[in-house]
């Protein structure tokens, strides 16, 4: 091995995680390789579709103003379907989209940002190596020295996996446990192409505005939800699913999801367009409980989702900025040149992301209450057709038709208090 | 064509694939689904629809469609999936939009 061929550090994975900090180390000299598989950055990978701005903030100031992203999220949308009924909140706040200020998110598609954000980080001096599979670590005396990867190795001071939700690698190196068919989601997505002014239109949008909005009560009654999030030219949509429920409920995660596109709330949105990919990623939704207790053994330091950096607290869901922070915090862990492993946890402290992710650690038991995903939104929805339904009949009093729809779906008043209970303690 | 319900190998055919014909990502040992597994979570959870019962109730499947999210990955406990990787570098789906 020769000193040409060792690089300061090799990235598995030019996601989000990867990229950022990729462009970090670059940016500080460091010789820096990332390792892709996909035939370009972010060929492989999948998001629901949204992005909080201030990550890329953190990486490079101002570096969002040219970013490959989609729409600024003006509204935020959350629906509760029960059946053909549908019940939908929506909020605006201007605050979040000042003129002349940054937005505070977009929509995204990750075949584009990801690519524009692998090619911010070559013109920093990263080299992005796409099309070739990292198939395993090289270990020598008990510390990793670099990659094997299509019968050639390459060796560097520190390996840094950054390969995503089922994180092969990581989980080689012992480091990232095997993943529970019951704390993740499997999400399948469709691209559906439709016209700028089209899309505008049907949410109500400014141009370069966007809506994101979730959807419970449309996974028969399996742990999940749906998304729609509108690009600049299309939608996506799509609906999560934890396995092991899928599983044990029978019927394929396609079928349910087909069915959401012919709901009568869904169908006028995406009417008329054209379905143009089909998607399925997974995603951790342990939160904080879910990252591993080590993140760094001796040579190989973990980041993004393979380092469980992601969170679903129901009404937001999070995952490329955490990716990006928890790059840009290995990437100052490792320029600060102290014992990275130490370093790496203190950057990840001082960076808030573990500190944000503990603070929100309790929605984990709130969305495990399996009411939440069939019957509460058909309970919803019956006392809201309680409320609207006039027939000319004398109408029995609504306090009595609350109890009416609560017997109907069988909720009893203790099991209401408790739910309640558990849930104002997880949040 | 407007939007309706689509067959997921309909689907399928709007993504680009490169298929690695040398080399499956994905084994399985049929023996132990049939013997072994009856849950058989793999027929309802990918998401492409590639695993399939046949009328001997067999498992086929076919890794050419393979989105690479890894759940059937994560499903199988009785280990009828005897390998599970990443297709080779530039091989499998390459999605546009993601």
């Amino acid at each position: 091995m020769s000193g040409e061929d060792k690089f300061d550090v090799i990235i598995i994975g030019a996601g989000p995680a990867g990229t950022a900090c990729a462009y970090t180390l670059a940016k500080e000299g460091k010789n820096v390789l990332v390792i892709e598989r996909g035939t370009a950055a972010g060929s492989k990978n999948v998001t629901g579709g949204r992005f909080y701005t201030y990550a890329l903030d953190l990486v490079e100031p101002g570096l969002w103003e040219d970013a490959a992203l989609e729409r600024k999220v003006t509204h935020e949308q959350i629906m509760m379907m029960a059946g053909e009924q549908s019940i939908t909140i929506d909020y605006s706040n201007p605050a979040f989209n000042k003129s002349g200020e940054m937005p505070q998110s977009f929509t995204i598609l990750r075949a584009v940002f990801d690519e524009w954000f692998a090619s911010k980080a070559e013109e920093q001096g990263a080299v992005i190596a796409c099309g070739i599979k990292v198939d395993g670590l090289i270990e020598e005396a008990g510390r990793i020295t670099g990659v094997k990867a299509g019968g050639d190795e390459m060796f560097a001071d520190l390996v840094i996996a950054a390969d995503g939700v089922n994180s092969m690698i990581a989980r080689q190196a012992g480091l990232v446990p095997e993943l529970s068919d019951k704390t993740i989601g499997v999400g399948v997505k469709e691209i559906i192409e439709l016209p700028a002014k089209t899309i505008e239109e049907r949410f109500h949008l400014k141009s370069g505005e966007g809506a994101s909005l979730l959807m419970l009560g449309c996974t028969e009654g399996i742990h999940g939800g749906g998304f729609l999030y509108t690009n600049n030219e299309s939608i996506s949509l799509g609906c999560v699913f934890t396995p092991s429920e899928a599983a044990s409920h029978g019927r394929q995660v396609h079928d349910i999801f087909q069915d959401l596109k012919m709901h009568p709330s869904i169908y006028p949105l995406i009417e008329g367009g054209k379905t143009v990919e089909y998607g399925a990623h997974l995603v951790r939704e342990e939160g904080y409980r879910g990252i591993p207790k080590k993140l760094y053994r001796d040579g190989l330091m973990v980041i993004g989702e393979a380092a469980g950096f992601v969170l679903n607290i129901g009404y937001t869901i999070r995952g490329i900025d955490l990716a990006i922070v928890s790059g840009v915090a290995a990437a100052r862990a490792v320029i600060s040149g102290k014992n990275p492993g130490p370093a790496y946890f203190e950057e990840l402290n001082n960076i808030k992301l573990l500190p944000s992710m503990k603070a929100v650690d309790g929605y984990f038991d709130l969305l495990e209450i399996h009411r939440l995903y069939e019957t509460y939104p058909k309970v919803a929805s019956g006392v809201f057709n309680k409320m609207y339904s006039i027939s000319g009949e004398t109408p029995v009093s609504i306090k009595k038709g609350i109890w009416g729809v609560l017997k109907d779906n069988k909720v009893s008043l203790w099991q209401l208090v408790k739910d309640g209970i558990r849930g104002y303690r997880s949040i | 064509m407007s939007i309706q319900q689509m067959e997921a190998a309909e689907l399928l055919s709007l993504n680009r694939f490169e298929v690695d014909e040398e080399e499956p990502h994905i084994v399985l040992d049929k023996e132990i689904c049939r013997t072994k597994c009856k849950s058989k979570p793999c027929l309802v959870v990918c998401s492409a629809v590639l695993y399939k019962l046949d009328k001997n109730g067999d498992i086929t499947f076919d890794y050419a469609g393979c989105l690479e999210c890894g759940t059937c990955r994560v499903v199988c406990k009785e280990k009828g999936i005897t390998k599970w990787e990443y297709p080779r570098g530039t091989f499998g789906v390459s999605y546009r939009h993601g």
